[in-house]
């Protein structure tokens, strides 16, 4: 198992209020796994993401990468783990500006101590692999949205870590560009990198071959072991959906036929 | 740390007006402590040029009473209890490490007698008896004539060297060479005409001073030191000069050269005089610490500027650090360590202070000569002074630049990449 979260909690503590995030989450993910986590936002998920990305730690609960246990590690050796072991993608790309695409690409291996000329192939290299061997020397001003997030990936996967962790890795894409993402996270995944990625959009969420919902700070396994209470709570919250989408549709004739009176829905 | 300093000249180069607005605080401050430095060094180094020549770095070592330069005039004033200098008391301060050669001479300031020739006579003047290497030693040179030779010692040669004064003065139309003069009722013929080839204003700040000058100011008369006794009947003390090895061991040497002829000196008596170095070194030291602490708080004043310019760094880098929050944190998750972010930002600082330093520098240079050209303080460039400026503003960028680069390595990732 290459992702063992167990009876993960945690709370934000502002003030005097401590806001709970994560009530006893537990995931387990094989190595080779292509798993979605959706959720709306404010459930929880980027947390939950945060602490699989080992950024941030939980306030109770055990978590092992590897068979190992993560939470009891300093900084460094949580850096290095993020290093070796990790690769991130976000929504926003997180370029450096004034870098060159290989330069991006390349820095994970600065960190890694790579030699300048390792370096230089490793990141032509993958871009190559993601298709932008013709834009090494581009900066990301110069770069479509999905050009850029392109580059993004190959700069996660320049280590060729174990694990690729995507918060919304479309969310600033258009549907093109985001199939391409997804081909690319296909393809990834059909090498062998277990791929976690976090998204609202059940589009790109039937992409993974498993999903996981959040809501509340609560996990479920969607096609799988959903417990009683949370199917309940599930389904009052797609009538409540349904109802909503209703609504809309009918204020949306009425404004069609022109009459503007404001009326209670039924 | 290569990586590190490129991306440091790309985060500079891409702020091109904000680096050098950071960077003009380190530069006046480094500017105003070169051109001060410089005209320091430039008046000191006049100062010892003046004072104790260059190049030719001898120590009078002479018999002393009372810190004054013992000044035989006639029989009376011979003292009693000091001895000529034996052979191998020469040869112990010939053998010093910090001396390169050794004359001895004898020294009367002549007023009871005068030197003759025909209708023209010289009186008031010092009389010099001098060994074969003493010319060579002080660096005198002959304008006209010959040196004394081996032979005139061994032959006891009544032979005689003059200056220009006084050939001036006693051959005001005829040439020197081979006329005979008279002195202490003793024939001398006048082998030749000598000259000081660094023609070196006289530095009068002492009444002792003046003395020595007005003794000189009649002519500079010279015999082999083997004709002393015939003249004046009696084996006299002797003075040395040394020629030490290099100008910074002229003040050792002249010590170590006193001490040696002072062990010779058995006699206890308190009026018995001693031999003393003069130590111009040390007065040429002592003046330019004179110079040096008026100077002193022009750079106080100027390190002023330069804390001002640190902070002003400190400042800038505050604004960088929380400007590229995102970048810091990106960096962060995907693995770089705090050390690393440290290193970044760290050398962001120290690369743009010595960028500064290194045109503080070089503007420091340009104002110095601009002081020389227009005051005519005599100015110069200290290179080790240049490159302590560059070395100190690389420190300070480290200094002032610790407190934002930790700031930027303790960040929190998560908090940081939200924050875009």
């Amino acid at each position: 198992m290459i992702l063992k979260l167990e009876h993960i909690n945690k709370a934000y503590h502002t003030g005097k209020l401590d806001v709970p995030v994560l009530h006893d989450v537990s995931l387990h993910v094989e190595k080779g796994e292509y798993v979605a986590i959706m959720g709306p936002s404010g459930s929880g998920k980027s947390t939950l993401m945060n602490i699989i990305g080992c950024l941030d730690r939980p306030d109770s609960g055990t978590y092992e990468l590897n068979g190992e246990d993560v939470l009891g590690k300093d900084d460094n050796a949580l850096a290095k783990i993020r290093l070796m072991n990790l690769g991130f993608v976000f929504q926003n790309f997180q370029l450096l500006a004034r870098e060159t695409a290989l330069e991006n690409v390349a820095l994970p291996l600065v960190y890694a101590k790579v030699p300048k000329k390792e370096r230089r192939e490793r990141a032509r290299e993958a871009l190559e692999k993601v298709g932008l061997g013709d834009r090494v020397a581009f900066t990301p001003g110069q770069l479509s949205g999905g050009q850029k997030q392109r580059v993004a990936i190959a700069r996660a996967m320049v280590n060729r870590p174990g694990i690729l962790l995507a918060d919304e890795p479309t969310g600033a894409l258009d549907s093109h560009s985001s199939l391409q993402i997804m081909e690319l996270f296909q393809q990834l995944n059909e090498e062998g990198v277990t791929v976690i990625m976090i998204t609202h959009s059940p589009d790109i969420a039937a992409y993974a071959r498993r999903v996981c919902d959040i809501f509340d700070g609560v996990i479920s396994e969607r096609n799988g072991q959903v417990n009683a209470a949370q199917q309940a709570e599930r389904k009052a919250e797609a009538e409540a959906e349904e109802a909503l989408a209703r609504m809309r549709q009918r204020s949306a004739e009425r404004l069609r036929h022109g009459s503007l009176t404001k009326e209670e829905p039924s | 740390m290569l990586e590190n300093i490129r991306l440091a000249f790309r985060g500079i180069a891409s702020h091109k007006m904000r680096s050098f607005l950071t960077m003009l605080g380190i530069i006046i401050g480094i500017a105003s402590i070169m051109s001060i430095v410089s005209t320091i060094k430039g008046t000191n180094d006049a100062l010892r040029d003046k004072l104790v020549g260059s190049g030719n770095n001898t120590v009078k070592v002479s018999l002393s009473s009372g810190g004054q330069e013992l000044s035989i005039y006639d029989a009376s004033s011979v003292p009693q209890n000091v001895q000529p200098i034996a052979d191998e008391t020469r040869q112990k301060i010939a053998d010093l490490k910090t001396v390169k050669q050794v004359t001895l001479y004898n020294k009367r300031f002549v007023t009871d007698s005068s030197v003759f020739y025909g209708d023209n006579s010289v009186s008031q003047f010092n009389m010099y008896g001098v060994d074969d290497v003493y010319f060579d030693t002080v660096g005198y040179r002959l304008k006209t004539g010959r040196a004394f030779l081996e032979s005139d010692y061994t032959l006891f040669r009544k032979v005689m060297i003059l200056d220009q004064v006084a050939s001036q003065k006693l051959f005001p139309d005829t040439d020197p060479l081979g006329k005979t003069v008279e002195f202490m009722g003793q024939p001398f013929t006048v082998i030749g005409v000598m000259y000081e080839p660094d023609d070196y204003e006289p530095d009068i700040q002492t009444v002792e001073d003046y003395y020595n000058n007005q003794d000189n100011s009649n002519g500079l008369f010279f015999i082999p030191k083997a004709d002393w006794p015939i003249v004046f009947n009696y084996d006299e003390p002797e003075n040395v000069i040394v020629k030490a090895t290099s100008t910074d061991d002229m003040t050792t040497a002249g010590g170590a050269a006193a001490k040696i002829l002072n062990q010779t000196i058995t006699s206890t008596s308190d009026d018995t005089p001693k031999y003393q170095a003069e130590d111009l070194l040390g007065i040429v030291k002592s003046q330019q610490k004179l110079t040096a602490a008026a100077n002193m708080q022009l750079i106080w004043i100027a390190g002023i500027s330069l804390l001002v310019g640190a902070i002003g760094v400190m400042n800038i880098m505050l604004v960088s650090v929380t400007e590229r929050t995102a970048e810091i944190g990106l960096k962060k998750a995907i693995g770089a360590r705090q050390s690393a972010i440290l290193g970044q930002f760290l050398t962001e600082a120290a690369v743009l202070t010595t960028m500064g330093g290194l045109i503080g520098v070089g503007v420091g240079v340009l104002l110095s000569y601009l002081i020389n050209r227009f005051s005519g303080i005599p100015v110069a460039i200290s290179i080790p002074w240049s490159a302590g400026a560059v070395l100190i503003s690389m420190l300070i960028g480290v200094i002032s630049g610790l407190l934002p680069a930790q700031k930027a390595a303790r960040m929190d990732p998560i908090n940081a990449l939200r924050r875009e």
